[in-house]
């Protein structure tokens, strides 16, 4: 990579802040992630991991502060056109479509998300949907009802979804809680192959094997302040961090 | 695909073909006026699954649209002499501009609290409507029918064809937007509104769209009624039995289809006219309660939802 790609950040995150009523949830948090990063993001419950991401994605507008993905202000955007622009998301309690089989959860993300080419058939698009869902191991389960999935396969299905936006950055959250240990491998085995040059990974996460394993730099959130951000091994060891987390 | 589309188009001719010949064969009134009455019920349940059944966004206004449609004609009507079709037009645009209010409504409100919303929207109309003069105010007003243009022979017969053409439409819309990506869209968004949005579905966007459509055809199906009764007063006009039928009527027919609403309106609607003939006008109302809780309890996804279920019974019983 040469120097001036890394210095040019997927997504800069500055002086973000986001109240609720007279409750801060996030307080002048600033962060740039790098293209091509495996990003996690820990925290305590309540430290404001998922506003943060909520208003990367949109699901939340920000009085203060700037969202800038690949060079462009996206703050006032509805997540939707974020989506476009090529931010995808997972849900921390799983949002399937119920009333939808899975392949056509993945199609509403293809009919949407992605520009709409006139020559590229419907057929095409199922195909493509198809081959997403095999690449996840989920192509047997491709006409069940989403309401049939197991937890772990619901879980493959949002990131499956989110991968069928052809996101460049896909937001993980909390994809593996109250998976058992080898399904937590499976799933993140999965989220380090997706993670490459192209696609750019934060992963919000309790684990913390998981997230010493996936991520190439860690944050860490507090009571919605950055308190801790570096190598994972750092992180870890950081006073603080180990504060917020174990109580003093 | 295709074949489906000929066979809906060949039906939808078709059937215009017989309301059109009716007149020469039935010399009696009374079906035209029990079928106007039917057709309407049709209209304004597929109008009203646009929204409630795909969008999922229960509205419980269908009387204020209807309403609206009505005065939009008597008015237009009284200062003007305008003809049938102008109000018919009129209607559906002051309806699609209702539709576009509401669907901004939709932005803070979701659920229970749209209904309720659209229940004061009913109710603000309709007092806004009491008190103006000029269209007759709460005592109503009486309107004089233009003579019947030809080729038609009364005018209950041309309401009745002109119902049947609002009814096509509507059908023909609620079909597309079924088999379309703003179906899909729709469908997501009532399943789970952030995630859609999140798959990027523009859901603000699509949610407006269905308001404007749903609204525009249920004050187009409002309008004709003004020349129907030659009379028309708020409290009838805005009678909060349209609400309460054209969501029965699409719950009962099952709203997973656009047959869902036309089934539910013809066999409800037939059966409240046979009712009001053979027993009473207030009997019917309690039929109408009656059945929606049996269906609320035995078929909740409608007639379309329990004949695919035993379709697919059938087919694991094979398998």
């Amino acid at each position: 990579m040469t120097p001036s790609e890394t210095d040019t950040p997927l997504l800069r995150i500055s002086a973000l802040t986001k109240r609720f009523g007279g409750f801060t949830a996030l307080d002048n948090v600033s962060v740039d992630i790098r293209p091509g990063e495996r990003f996690g993001l820990i925290g305590p419950n309540g430290s404001g991991k998922t506003t943060l991401i909520n208003c990367i994605s949109g699901a939340f507008r920000t009085e203060v502060g700037t969202v800038t993905f690949r060079g462009e202000d996206i703050t006032q955007m509805p997540a939707h056109v974020r989506t476009r622009r090529g931010i995808a998301r997972s849900f921390q309690i799983p949002r399937p479509f119920r009333s939808m089989t899975v392949l056509e959860n993945l199609m509403v993300a293809l009919d949407f998300a992605v520009a709409s080419d006139p020559l590229v058939s419907a057929a095409h698009r199922r195909e493509t949907a198809m081959s997403i869902l095999s690449g996840m191991g989920l192509a047997s389960k491709a006409d069940a009802s989403a309401t049939t999935l197991s937890q772990v396969e619901l879980r493959k299905m949002e990131l499956a979804r989110a991968m069928a936006t052809r996101p460049k950055l896909l937001i993980s959250d909390e994809a593996m809680a109250g998976l058992s240990s080898s399904e937590v491998d499976e799933v993140l085995d999965l989220l380090m192959s997706l993670a490459g040059h192209d696609i750019t990974v934060i992963m919000i996460e309790h684990i913390m094997q998981a997230v010493m394993r996936f991520s190439e730099r860690v944050m860490c959130l507090d009571a919605g302040k950055i308190i801790a951000i570096g190598k994972p091994s750092e992180v870890m060891a950081n006073q603080r961090v180990q504060e917020a987390y174990l109580g003093t | 695909m295709k074949r489906n589309s000929i066979l809906f188009w060949t039906g939808a001719a078709l059937f215009l073909a017989v309301i059109a010949l009716m007149p020469y064969f039935v010399r009696n009134e009374y079906p035209f006026f029990a079928g106007y009455v039917i057709l309407q019920f049709i209209a304004l349940a597929v109008a009203w699954s646009i929204l409630g059944g795909h969008a999922g966004y229960v509205n419980f206004g269908t009387s204020a649209f209807f309403g609206m449609g009505v005065y939009t004609a008597v008015f237009l009507f009284k200062a003007a002499g305008a003809p049938l079709a102008v109000q018919i037009a009129a209607a559906a645009a002051v309806g699609a501009l209702m539709g576009f209010a509401l669907g901004l409504l939709t932005l803070r409100m979701q659920g229970i609290f749209f209904s309720i919303a659209t229940i004061a929207l009913t109710i603000v109309i309709e007092t806004s409507i009491t008190n103006w003069r000029y269209v007759g105010g709460a005592a109503g007003i009486q309107l004089q029918r233009p003579p019947v243009t030809p080729p038609f022979e009364g005018y209950v017969q041309m309401l009745v064809f002109v119902q049947a053409l609002l009814v096509v439409l509507a059908v023909a819309i609620s079909r597309y937007i079924q088999n379309s990506w703003i179906g899909r869209g729709l469908q997501a968004l009532r399943d789970d509104e952030l995630a859609a949005e999140c798959t990027g579905v523009p859901t603000l966007r699509l949610k407006v769209l269905a308001c404007v459509i749903s609204g525009a055809l249920m004050s187009a199906a409002g309008a004709p009624a003004a020349m129907y009764l030659q009379y028309a007063d708020p409290s009838s006009a805005f009678n909060l039995n349209y609400s309460v039928s054209a969501l029965a009527m699409s719950l009962i027919g099952g709203t997973a289809h656009w047959l869902g609403p036309v089934v539910g309106a013809i066999l409800l609607g037939s059966t409240q006219q046979l009712l009001t003939v053979t027993i009473s006008s207030e009997v019917n109302v309690l039929v109408l309660g009656v059945m929606l809780v049996l269906f609320v309890v035995g078929a909740p996804e409608g007639l379309i939802g329990l004949l695919r279920k035993i379709r697919r019974q059938r087919k694991e019983g094979k398998g």
